[in-house]
């Protein structure tokens, strides 16, 4: 068995990351899971800065995770409310009728 | 050694599988238990990269407030759910062609480098992780270094609690709610009046 590298990290988070673009390509109607790859991605992201920051002994990553974390949960708070006020409005949330939103 | 591979091993394929199966399940409800899972799994590998106050706030901010916040939205919005997933199966091939030519990117960007010998890298001199504590460190940088960082953080939470409260706020006509201005301006002599009523008449 090989040790594990810095590698084997950046891999993972590559293979969320895609998995992410993935969920927003396929599911192109259910905004929810749209947003729950988006979240994903950032997960990838954070991965990445985690792995870098732990293997250049650089406490900077975290610190930047740290921040990623606070913009991903604030995005996800705006976003489920965008929600809501869609889905009371129309009774649906499939993207499509979003372009709706242009008035 | 061989308990961190098998653990790395183990915790990333978890998250990997979850992650697959939060953007293929039926169900929203179950595609965000998935997305729990794979952000608990997470939080095990970056114990592993000995961040362990991150892994914490992962758990914490994501497991405690981001998915159950996902979690009521799903519950509370009455969606037929089957309808939704039409047009994935028409997505698919395209879907997948273009995540095997984006993870083949990747691959080639991270595989040609070695990043085991970075030594042209200028990163900021800091303590030596192994040092001391992880969140002790953490917070000497946070508080100096990153302080107005640490600050336009604060302000965008404040910006996005605001900006959720005022979007789903909503006046519903049949609530009833205290007028505090009337009730302050309320005057005793016109609200009590009184009558003299006549014995088996009434008013």
């Amino acid at each position: 068995m090989t040790s594990i590298t810095i590698d084997h990290f950046l891999f993972l988070g590559a293979i969320l990351f895609t998995i992410g673009v993935l969920g927003i390509f396929l599911n192109k109607k259910n905004v929810i899971i749209i947003l729950m790859s988006v979240e994903l991605i950032l997960l990838a992201v954070n991965i990445n800065f985690i792995a870098f920051s732990s293997f250049l002994g650089d406490i900077s990553g975290q610190v930047f995770a740290m921040f990623t974390l606070t913009v991903a949960a604030a995005e996800a708070a705006i976003g489920l409310a965008i929600l809501v006020v869609f889905f009371r409005n129309l009774g649906s949330i499939e993207v499509e009728k979003i372009g709706k939103l242009k008035g | 050694m061989i308990v961190y591979t098998f653990s790395f091993y183990l915790f990333s394929t978890i998250a990997v599988l979850s992650a697959l199966m939060v953007i293929s399940s039926k169900n929203s409800v179950h595609s965000v238990l998935f997305l729990i899972l794979s952000f608990v799994n997470a939080a095990g590998l970056f114990v592993l990269l000995g961040a362990e106050f991150l892994a914490m706030i992962l758990l914490v901010v994501y497991v405690g407030a981001v998915a159950v916040l996902f979690l009521f939205v799903v519950m509370m919005l009455d969606i037929n759910y089957i309808k939704l997933r039409e047009g994935f199966l028409q997505y698919l091939p395209f879907g997948v062609l273009l995540g095997i030519v984006l993870i083949v990117e990747l691959g080639i960007a991270f595989f040609t480098e070695t990043f085991s010998e970075m030594s042209l890298v200028e990163y900021a001199q800091m303590p030596e992780i192994t040092i001391t504590e992880n969140t002790k460190l953490l917070g000497f940088v946070l508080y100096t270094k990153y302080f107005y960082l640490f600050q336009i953080s604060g302000i965008i939470l404040l910006v996005a609690m605001i900006g959720s409260i005022t979007l789903t706020l909503r006046q519903r006509e049949i609530s009833k709610k205290q007028i505090i201005s009337d009730q302050n301006y309320a005057d005793a002599s016109k609200a009590i009046i009184k009558k003299k009523i006549k014995l088996r008449e009434g008013i």
